[in-house]
């Protein structure tokens, strides 16, 4: 019986030798997340089990990484309960202030995902590791609870879409303008509780960071988890990283879809989506003139060192527009570094750019880059729904990391090519 | 279980940022995430929720972040369920772990108007329109979720369970 990786992963965890889509199964998981906003609840309904201890200190990671470094006094409160919380139950990877980053470029960098993982969080983009061949998916904070007491969870075992690639990619195209025209394609809702498995020569050239990118995005299209076939990008992504053995699972060549979408990739240019659903994206050279007050390149989305690199390739010896404020966020203290010793972070700040410690922040509207009403922003975030970074009143835009920069610099949404 | 009210209509896609809006996360004590229930999606807002009362919307209600404070929110609003051509899948786990009614049916999402009168029997899963008289039928729960719902929710399950394994 051929298998997706999708199903072979959730067989692995739950001790069989196969399953099929729409069986509902008890899984083992590695890993289990909680960040500053869904960790509290998860604790009180932890509480309430009435469960002594966690199902492993080592296999539980926290996250305070919306609201911090603490934006006023009920944030604080939360992210305490979170830290007290580690405190007591000696949680291994607890990452505060200083040393910590946005979760979801934060745990692979750490090596605490690996290739064949199982890992749930309460995080809707906790599905960014697919990118490393693990089945991983966001829950919500009661189900984050009783897996930290018992070290298993439910799961319905989803059917899969396959999206294969071929082509080279165009100058300025990477991970997210191939995910922001599959969701184009398809809709917020095109793959409703399935699993998308991103595979083909366009795929297998991709780095790792725009496999991230792509991944963290499938819960855009309604997706349980976002899957790419782990290979040797990936190896080399994990070697001296991830401390547990991993298992590198591919689909078998017959494994059953219930649909393929085939891309020739070399025909794809980088995507703006409009306000206010990520579905409405289009090409930059058809956006038309729409200028911007904001532009925002960091995220769960492209906060990793490529994605400094690209927009830092296109502000490189330029000015971010008068009326536009470039707000650029480090994925993680690592990155944050890694930016620094390769001079982007000058290059940044010499444009004209405010340069953050890593945090959520303004993509959820949390802090550090709140619209107000009829302001408009260009982001390499994950979601332009209505008032999603502050006034409902305000519109987003997404796009790449380059694109982002290049509106920066024109105070309107614009290819790099036009500012080279 | 009956469960009877009136229907506020939302439309297709409402996510969660609509439903319960970040800048309020910080907190997670219903009472207070309960006075912003919709804020961002009910152009009425504040509305005046009465107990019992339905949210009747389009596809993928829900859609968006996994945050638990949105069916909380809801709930805590005096909402007795929520009724939707579909669900997106994180808010469909949430609303069953933490107690919160929802119904997928296509037919009440297209037919049912503001303010029309609602009984829903959670057990058939028939909604009933008692302004029009006309009923409409909802996917069945699955076995596992009325399993979590028999247990109060799915911290009683799990409560159980370790007490099993014990």
């Amino acid at each position: 019986m051929p298998m997706t990786i999708t199903e072979k992963i959730l067989a692995a965890h739950a001790g069989r030798d196969r399953v099929v889509p729409g069986e509902l199964i008890n899984a083992r998981v590695d890993l289990v997340l909680g960040n500053d906003i869904t960790a509290p609840v998860a604790i009180k309904e932890f509480n309430k089990i009435g469960a002594t201890d966690v199902f492993d200190r080592q296999r539980i990671a926290l996250v305070p990484d919306h609201f911090t470094p603490n934006k006023d006094i009920k944030s604080a409160e939360q992210s305490k309960i979170v830290r007290d919380f580690a405190g007591k139950h000696q949680i291994v990877n607890y990452f505060d202030v200083g040393r910590m980053g946005i979760e979801h470029c934060l745990l692979p960098e750490q090596g605490l995902v690996g290739p064949g993982d199982l890992v749930i969080g309460a995080d809707s983009h906790t599905c960014t590791y697919g990118a490393l061949g693990a089945f991983s998916t966001g829950m919500g904070s009661t189900d984050i609870a009783a897996a930290m007491a018992l070290g298993e969870t439910w799961l319905k075992v989803p059917e899969s879409l396959k999206f294969v690639f071929a082509g080279e990619l165009k100058p300025w195209v990477g991970g997210k303008d191939l995910i922001l025209r599959v969701i184009g394609d398809i809709g917020v809702d095109g793959a409703l509780y399935r699993a998308m498995e991103f595979t083909g020569p366009t795929i297998e050239n991709l780095s790792m960071d725009g496999r991230f990118t792509m991944c963290n995005m499938a819960v855009e299209a309604g997706a349980k988890n976002g899957i790419i076939p782990p290979d040797e990008i990936t190896r080399a992504y994990v070697e001296g990283r991830c401390r547990r053995p991993c298992e590198f699972y591919r689909s078998d060549p017959d494994a059953e879809y219930v649909k393929v979408f085939k891309y020739d990739a070399s025909k794809i240019e980088p995507q703006v989506a409009f306000p206010h659903l990520p579905e409405n994206s289009r090409a930059v050279s058809e956006a038309g003139h729409v200028e911007i007050d904001q532009s925002v390149i960091g995220s769960c989305t492209n906060g990793r060192i490529e994605d400094l690199r690209d927009a830092a390739k296109v502000l490189q010896g330029k000015k971010v527009h008068k009326n536009v404020r470039l707000i650029i966020l480090p994925g993680t203290q690592d990155i944050y570094l890694q930016a620094l010793g390769e001079g982007l972070i000058e290059t940044f700040v010499r444009a004209g750019a405010a340069v953050s410690t890593p945090t959520c922040g303004p993509c959820l509207g949390g802090h550090m880059g709140i619209l107000a009403g009829g302001e408009r922003c260009i982001a390499t975030t994950n979601r332009n729904f209505a008032g999603r970074m502050g006034h409902t009143e305000s519109e987003i835009y997404l796009s790449n990391p380059a694109v982002a920069a290049a509106s920066a610099i024109l105070g309107r949404i614009a290819g790099p090519w036009e500012v080279e | 279980m009956k469960l009877q009210g009136r229907a506020w209509k939302f439309g297709p896609d409402v996510d969660t940022d609509a439903i319960i809006p970040a800048r309020y996360l910080n907190t997670s004590d219903p009472a207070e995430l309960a006075e912003h229930c919709m804020e961002d999606a009910e152009p009425s807002f504040p509305p005046a929720f009465q107990n019992g009362d339905i949210f009747v919307a389009g596809k993928n209600f829900g859609c968006g972040s996994s945050r638990e404070h949105a069916p909380i929110a809801i709930k805590a609003a005096g909402v007795s369920c929520v009724i939707a051509r579909t669900f997106a899948r994180i808010f469909y786990r949430n609303a069953f772990n933490i107690g919160l009614p929802i119904f997928e049916s296509p037919e009440a999402a297209e037919d049912v108007r503001e303010g029309d009168k609602l009984a829903v029997d959670a057990c058939s899963g028939i909604i009933t329109n008692l302004t029009t008289g006309r009923k409409y039928k909802s996917a069945p729960v699955p076995p596992f979720m009325q399993e979590i719902i028999a247990a109060g929710g799915l911290i009683n399950h799990v409560s159980n369970r370790l007490k099993d394994k014990e």
